[in-house]
């Protein structure tokens, strides 16, 4: 069976659930944006994958202003994690739950 | 060849995104960084493998040079040596695993909803070549006939 459009939908799919994963289960805040970004990296495969399969470009276009967000938060988010470890000195989130009554 | 190509990149972005998330031998973030990165240049290959050319060069230079670089710099500027010793909790790792599960599950009672054999389309690996009567090249190539599909604003309306 040649390599269709379902076997990258399904290379999609393993990915987002990996980051899923990665946000649930892991502490560090760090990691939890590298997994952010692999679940980001996983909804841009199947765009890309639906845009060959249709032959019409509105899904790269999409990609593309997706990479910019992606590019924009990871500055805006690590500058939060830099700005909260000078308060708590951590990076787990456990100890930024002061929010919490 | 492209198929294998394509089993060979697809297996390194899987493998490389779980070590991201769950790496058995070092718990350092630098680790899952590095992961990142080839988790981020594997994905630029199957762009690669899709036609996506200007995509899979964008990938590689905005993540794997701008982001990457800025996450190492903020890693390195905190402190990673205390991260080490703290253990995953077996709360979380199981409830985050049976979480993905049930996505996974999801996502693959979907595609089985999908009628695969009506999928087969235009290939993916095919020639990028319009079906006749249509004006542009950004167009559905499974359109019988383009009335409406090559002007601006309706480009992937096809018939």
């Amino acid at each position: 069976m040649s390599v269709g459009l379902p076997h990258y939908l399904v290379v999609s799919a393993l990915l987002f659930s990996l980051g899923l994963l990665g946000v649930v289960a892991r502490r560090n805040v760090l990691i939890i944006y590298m997994s952010l970004e692999l679940m980001l990296n996983a909804a841009n495969l199947a765009l890309v994958a639906f845009s060959r399969y249709h032959q019409q470009l509105n899904g790269q276009v999409m990609v593309f202003f997706v990479i910019t967000i992606a590019a924009a938060e990871v500055a805006v988010g690590l500058a939060l994690i830099v700005a909260l470890y000078r308060r708590r000195h951590s990076v787990q989130v456990g100890d930024f739950a002061t929010l919490r009554h | 060849m492209l198929d294998a190509l394509f089993y060979i990149f697809a297996g390194m972005t899987l493998v490389c995104g779980g070590l991201v998330v769950a790496n058995p031998f070092s718990r350092n973030p630098v680790t899952s960084a590095m992961f990142l990165v080839l988790t981020i240049v594997s994905l630029a290959a199957l762009f690669v493998l899709l036609h996506a050319f200007f995509l899979a060069a964008v990938q590689v230079l905005i993540y794997a040079g701008a982001v990457m670089v800025l996450f190492l710099f903020v890693v390195m500027l905190l402190d990673v040596q205390e991260e080490e010793k703290r253990r995953l909790r077996r709360f979380s790792l199981v409830s985050g695993g049976v979480l993905a599960l049930a996505l996974a599950a999801l996502l693959a009672s979907v595609l089985g909803v999908v009628p695969v054999t009506d999928l087969s389309g235009p290939g993916l690996e095919g020639t990028t070549a319009p079906s006749a009567g249509c004006c542009s090249r950004i167009t559905c190539s499974r359109s019988r006939s383009c009335r409406s599909c090559c002007s601006w604003p309706w480009w992937g309306w096809c018939c």
